[in-house]
């Protein structure tokens, strides 16, 4: 079944391949995101164990949450791609429908690896899916992005690898002439105890770096804000939601082998650092910004922010910010399609042609401001109640200063975010609104709408069986909430 | 045969030199194939005792020696024949100074791994300073030349520096992961040169400092 999980989805990107249609081959992507989302809600379903590989692949509680979370995005956005690639009729889709596909099986891959070097070899893989996808506009500026994201990409990782066989090789030093290197996550939580310090402390920043770049948390986050810009908004939607909750997973890991150590706290402090500056800095840069893609590039950095902040601070911040992974990933794709949209109707993303997107486009200028209220935390929103567990554990656990900041920015970002948005969506519509004849059409705004409600529900009501999902992660992160 | 582990890192630490000073784009690329090769031996030789890898052993070396001496290499070549007109390397920062911060790297990286714990008796003990030093050569030569070509040299360094501390895990590390890093890079750094080439077509140019569209 693990193998299954992953190479289903590759598969398809083979069939992807060889369909000779330009007109038929979108509706393969879908077609996998279902079988995918099958497949995860059976596995997610039963009691059984999915394993596989000796113990290199297992699906565990914090791999169930992220499967679960990229395989419903993957699949309602899927929906999306053969509307939007029908608009491109003329623009061959055959590498971009097979990286889309093989997109979602190496995260699929990223989540199921217990091993770090094969986690590694995903990841990198990854990147190389959707550099590709980035590249669909042939634009010289999409091709600037793509540069950008492929290189920084590559060498954040490199890092990453790196920082894992220091990881490894933690453990010849650890006093145990009994200890083998390992890379297999397990056997590293078990003999965390006995790790040699410097060297888990240099693997411990280095994997951070890497995969810090791959998740975009300042100031690593440079490639982020030209990827998300020249992206298609379905491109922006999977990567915003899908990979960096996979980045985000893969430092998770790292982090439970720091917690079984000792030196946790080390760690900890390093992340609650680290996430306060990311949400910093993205403040900054969404105060009068201009370019909404890139704003939501800017939130995404934020939001990335938010969630390593929560888990350095542990206890009840650390439930909402593995909440908020999912809040905020379904939000994104709420965002990011709604923007595509916009942006193909005015054919511009900049606030001074783009005006009266409401009047313009009923739907997505509706659902775009939705978006931004729920995701800069305004009730009934799923990320009110994940912000909101944040900043209580943070109050409950004495970190008022912490507390201080982190409310201060978020009042800046929302309303930095929020001058944009409605200058975006108020108003008359400005005469670049005629540029395309694009209207709202179902295909285009029913898979927004599906997300916008399943944030709301978040919001609303949290199902027992998620919580309880939540809570297995936990125990198993070894963070007690 | 580890005695003669040291010498071929002492061979890669030169070659990391050649590569900051190297004014041409051929003498840089012509550095970092000899250094894939080195790795390859580098494989063979830190095992040792074959035992019963033997058959993977060769397979590892031959796979690295194949992408990273010859393959990885030949591509960059025909890149600069095919998309660059002036074929120097165009520093950011001049060659001494690069030489001269690349001997800071060096010197700090052997600083740097004194302070580490490291198993003399297990292997050589100069594999960690070399790897660090490769390490950061690798992201001088990525921060301070502006040719799209010479940033992809400058991975492959980069790459190059953490392919040997892997030397130091050989049993711990799979082959199939070895071969799934091998293949990444290869794929990397040929969509690298795809996106090379639309550079050179868009721009007419592969200069970075083109690329400056996208900011704040």
């Amino acid at each position: 079944m693990a193998f299954l999980l992953f190479l289903v989805p590759v598969m398809f990107a083979v069939a992807a391949l060889c369909v000779p249609s330009n007109r038929w081959r979108p509706w393969l992507v879908p077609l996998g995101g279902v079988a995918h989302l099958g497949m995860t809600a059976w596995a997610l379903a039963g009691g059984h164990a999915v394993s596989g590989l000796q113990g290199w692949l297992v699906l565990d509680p914090l791999g169930k949450l992220v499967l679960g979370l990229i395989s419903v995005i993957f699949t309602v956005c899927g929906f999306y791609a053969p509307a939007y690639l029908a608009l491109r009729e003329k623009r061959q889709n055959r590498f971009f429908c097979a990286c889309l596909l093989g997109m979602l099986g190496m995260m699929t891959l990223v989540v199921l690896s217990h091993h770090l070097g094969l986690m590694w070899v995903a990841i990198e893989a990854t990147t190389l899916c959707t550099a590709p996808l980035l590249f669909f506009n042939h634009s010289p500026r999409s091709l600037e992005a793509t540069w950008k994201y492929l290189l920084i990409g590559s060498v954040g990782i490199a890092l990453a690898l790196l920082g894992s066989f220091f990881l490894a090789y933690s453990s010849i030093y650890g006093g145990d002439p009994s200890l083998k290197p390992t890379l297999l996550l397990d056997d590293l939580v078990r003999m965390a105890p006995h790790l040699s310090r410097p060297w888990l402390h240099a693997a411990f920043v280095l994997l951070l770096v890497g995969y810090g770049t791959k998740m975009g948390l300042a100031p690593m986050h440079t490639w982020k804000p030209d990827a998300y810009g020249e992206a298609p908004g379905l491109v922006g939607a999977l990567l915003a939601g899908g990979v960096t909750s996979c980045a985000f997973l893969s430092i998770l890991r790292i982090y439970q082998i720091c917690q079984a150590t000792p030196e946790a706290a080390f760690a900890r402090e390093i992340l609650v650092f680290i996430g306060l500056l990311s949400m910093a800095v993205a403040a900054v840069f969404m105060v009068r910004q201009r370019d909404f893609k890139r704003m939501l590039a800017y939130s995404s950095v934020e939001h990335m922010g938010i969630l390593v902040l929560g888990i350095g601070l542990g206890g009840l911040a650390a439930f909402g910010a593995l909440l908020h992974m999912i809040t905020n990933g379904v939000t994104k794709g709420v965002l990011f399609l709604s923007a595509g949209n916009i942006h193909r109707a005015y054919d511009s993303k900049l606030t001074d042609d783009v005006r009266g997107a409401m009047r313009r486009l009923p739907v997505s200028g509706v659902t775009f401001l939705a978006g931004f209220l729920i995701v800069t935390g305004s009730p009934p929103g799923g990320p009110f109640i994940s912000e909101f567990t944040i900043l209580t554990g943070a109050i409950n656990g004495g970190h008022y200063a912490i507390s201080a900041l982190y409310l201060a920015v978020l009042a800046i970002v929302f309303i930095g975010m929020g001058t944009t948005v409605l200058r975006v969506v108020q108003g008359s519509p400005s005469p670049q609104a005629e540029a395309t004849p694009y209207r709202d059409r179902p295909q285009l705004v029913i898979p927004i709408l599906v997300l916008l409600g399943l944030s709301i529900m978040l919001g609303l009501y949290i199902p027992n069986s998620l919580i309880s999902a939540i809570h297995d992660a936990l125990v198993y992160l070894e963070v007690k909430p | 045969m580890k005695e003669y582990i040291d010498p071929i890192l002492v061979v890669i630490l030169l070659l990391n030199f050649v590569a900051l000073g190297a004014s041409r784009l051929r003498t840089l690329i012509q550095a970092v194939a000899v250094q894939g090769m080195l790795l390859g031996v580098l494989i063979v030789l830190a095992h040792g005792s074959f035992g019963s890898y033997l058959v993977w052993v060769i397979m590892m070396a031959a796979a690295t020696m194949a992408l990273k001496g010859v393959v990885i290499p030949r591509m960059l070549f025909h890149a600069v024949r095919e998309v660059v007109v002036r074929r120097e390397v165009e520093p950011i920062v001049g060659f001494v100074a690069s030489l001269f911060l690349g001997a800071v790297g060096t010197a700090l990286a052997l600083l740097f791994s004194k302070t580490l714990p490291i198993d003399h008796e297990h292997m050589s003990s100069l594999i960690v300073p070399a790897s660090l030093s490769t390490v950061l050569t690798g992201f001088l030569i990525l921060t301070t030349r502006s040719k799209a070509i010479t940033q992809v040299v400058g991975y492959l360094i980069l790459e190059n520096g953490v392919f040997i501390f892997g030397l130091l895990l050989m049993e711990a590390i799979p082959f199939l992961v070895e071969l799934g890093v091998l293949l990444d890079l290869f794929v990397a750094i040929f969509v690298m040169g795809i996106i090379i080439h639309k550079i050179s077509r868009e721009f007419s140019s592969v200069s970075t400092n083109m690329l400056s569209e996208l900011k704040e």
